[in-house]
């Protein structure tokens, strides 16, 4: 994870990024959920390579070991490649990130078909 | 009769809206949450920022017409309209000039100016109203939808009221200053902000309906504002010195039906003077009731 220097003290941008077996192919871009208290937005973009990134701009600092729980929580159960997940979050819980993420990837099947 | 649920307008995100009110995967968006045209201030103030800056603008079409629609998000910020927010809007206006669809849908949520970004918000909505209005007088309706748990208020009120034409459930809400503005700078003896049902009374759909500040008073479900905004597509109400007059007679009449200081409850007594039947039982009516009873 890094902190980007250029952005002020409130907000924290962590980054993630992990191996993929799962090409997700070409898709239209995924949005879900809301910028609000207790609640985030997820962005699910393709990406070149086979990798799965993960970029998350936060309003609650100190909570980058979770982060890195919930999101490798997330790539175990969708392991996918050539995909860019960006996220806006506003003090959402661990589970409600956890659910945003598997709408995000429902939402992505779903345009699929 | 329709078979589906009814599915609340209010309980919707603003994309969920658009998702269900206008044909179904005919919505085409304008500057796409991925195109990441967001905030320049918000950042700077240590607030997340949205993709879409909290509304999404676009094409579709509704029962077949061509139509303009955006749709404010509530949720983010309240719906508050910044820099990049309102020049999406008047950037949709605008366009609707040049390539002149049907009808501009706004489905408006919103607390007004977003005031992290102070005076380039307050601009923003100015050139909203602008737009809008160029909109109205090229002879292309501009509706408005308002049921979000938001409301509208502020200067997204005053876009409202600029419009052809306005469609409120019985739980929306419509005012200038909302509730709090009011306490804070009036006292709570003025207008108590926590008083729910007072707040309703003076700014829900039900209270813009009986005077005539709404055009359609629907419930809060998503196929009710569907139905209203077909039935406003072709409702252009040209902007002439005649209807300005007419308003202004409408508003300085209404100011003197509660002229005397009232001793009851205001809205029943503004209500009764207009000839409401049954006024004091409003509050408690469903919408159908209270259609019934508009007397202007």
């Amino acid at each position: 994870m890094t902190n980007m220097p250029n952005l002020p003290s409130g907000i924290e941008v962590l980054d993630y990024e992990f191996t993929g077996s799962v090409d997700a192919g070409r898709f239209d871009p995924v949005l879900v959920g809301v910028v609000g208290s207790g609640n985030l937005e997820v962005l699910i973009e393709p990406a070149a390579g086979l990798v799965c990134t993960v970029h998350v701009e936060t309003s609650a600092r100190g909570y980058g070991p979770i982060w890195q729980a919930v999101v490798s929580d997330f790539h175990q159960r969708h392991p996918l490649a050539g995909v860019r997940v960006s996220i806006h979050d506003m003090g959402a819980t661990p589970a409600v990130v956890g659910l945003r993420l598997d709408q995000a990837i429902s939402d992505l099947r779903s345009l699929d078909q | 009769m329709n078979t589906r649920r009814s599915i609340s307008y209010m309980e919707c995100s603003a994309r969920e809206r658009l998702g269900l009110l206008v044909d179904p995967g005919s919505f085409h968006e304008w500057l796409a949450p991925a195109d990441r045209v967001m905030s320049p201030h918000l950042a700077q103030l240590g607030v997340p920022c949205a993709f879409d800056d909290g509304v999404a603008v676009g094409r579709a079409t509704l029962a077949g017409s061509q139509i303009f629609v955006a749709a404010q998000e509530g949720e983010f910020m309240g719906g508050g309209v910044g820099e990049v927010h309102g020049a999406k809007l008047v950037g949709l206006l605008q366009r609707a000039l040049r390539d002149r669809p049907d009808a501009v849908l706004l489905l408006a949520e919103s607390g007004g100016v977003r005031l992290h970004e102070a005076n380039a918000g307050l601009i923003a909505v100015s050139e909203v109203m602008r737009a809008l209005l160029d909109v109205r007088a090229a002879g292309i309706p501009v509706i408005v939808l308002i049921g979000g748990a938001n409301g509208c208020f502020g200067g997204m009120g005053i876009v409202a009221r600029c419009a052809d034409r306005v469609v409120m459930s019985d739980v929306g809400r419509m005012a200038m200053s909302g509730p709090e503005v009011i306490e804070a700078s009036n006292g709570v003896q003025e207008f108590d902000s926590r008083d729910r049902a007072l707040v309703w009374r003076t700014t829900g759909g039900k209270n813009r309906w009986l005077c005539g500040d709404c055009d359609v008073l629907v419930e809060d479900d998503v196929d009710a504002f569907r139905d209203a905004a077909i039935g406003a597509l072709a409702s252009s109400v040209p902007v002439t010195l005649d209807l300005l007059e007419a308003e202004h007679a409408l508003l300085a009449q209404r100011a003197n039906l509660l002229a005397q200081a009232v001793q009851d409850d205001e809205a029943v007594a503004l209500w009764a003077s207009l000839g409401v039947a049954d006024a004091e039982r409003v509050p408690d009516m469903d919408v159908d009731a209270v259609r019934a009873r508009r007397t202007a």
